[in-house]
């Protein structure tokens, strides 16, 4: 116990407040999207395909949708680091399940390029 | 004083019962804050990414999405993250209201996180109107 304060340990994340505000910028962003979605959603009253797919086929829409699913993205990666932080105490369990968590997040990034700029495919 | 003079190396009694110890309105919300997170990690990312690609493919995938989501089990799926979405959202902008030094005494600050609750549990409703 006396040594953790001389010593240091890899852990944590050394960068708070730049996390701290990242966390409420990302938020903003999936804030004003989420508004912004769910007034179309509303004024239409509900979409069929056709009015849905002609929807994305705006560029400022898929633009859009991008930015949130990137914000959603990093917001959820500092969260789940925080997460691991506080409960995964282990650095041989911690570090592989945090990489697991990138992966899986660089993954949906992808998809989410694919989704919106792959043709359908 | 005796307290400080407490050898730092003697180990302190300590009580953590977690389901013992009576948590007032503010903690459950901010528990239910991290939980409702992490569910919108593990299921909501990737059942929305499912979603968007489903309704946006073709006609046909449109129209088996449209079935899947018929389904009973779904709805429930969907209620569930719907829930977690609105508290995690109310439950932030208590925070940003609170980073701005906005109602962080004890008494507002209970009304507040009582407000999220209340307020996450009401959308919920109407979007489970709004599902069945």
């Amino acid at each position: 116990m006396v040594s953790a304060t001389r010593n240091k340990h890899v852990v944590g994340a050394h960068y708070g407040l730049a996390d701290w505000l990242a966390q409420r910028f990302t938020a903003g962003v999936m804030i004003v999207y989420t508004l912004y979605a769910l007034a179309i959603l509303l004024w239409h009253g509900g979409l069929d395909h056709a009015a849905w797919k002609a929807l994305f086929a705006s560029q400022f829409f898929r633009v859009a949708t991008f930015l949130f699913v990137l914000a959603l993205i990093y917001h959820a990666w500092i969260g789940m680091r925080n997460i691991t932080m506080d409960y995964v105490k282990p650095l041989a369990i911690r570090l592989p399940l945090q990489g697991a968590i990138i992966a899986a997040l660089v993954a949906y990034a992808g998809w989410t390029i694919g989704i919106l700029w792959g043709g359908g495919r | 004083m005796a307290a400080t003079q407490r050898p730092a190396d003697r180990p302190r009694p300590v009580y953590l019962d977690l389901f013992a110890i009576r948590k007032p309105v503010p903690a459950i919300v901010s528990i239910l804050h991290r939980a409702s997170g992490a569910l919108l990690f593990v299921v909501g990312i990737p059942a929305l990414l499912w979603g968007l690609q489903a309704s946006l493919a073709s006609p046909e995938s449109y129209a088996s999405f449209r079935a899947v989501m018929a389904h009973p089990l779904a709805k429930l799926v969907a209620l569930a993250l719907a829930w977690a979405y609105l508290h995690h959202l109310f439950a932030g902008l208590r925070h940003l209201a609170q980073d701005m030094h906005i109602g962080i005494d004890l008494a507002p600050a209970r009304r507040s996180a009582a407000a999220v609750f209340a307020a996450a549990l009401l959308l919920t409703l109407v979007v489970a109107i709004r599902l069945w």
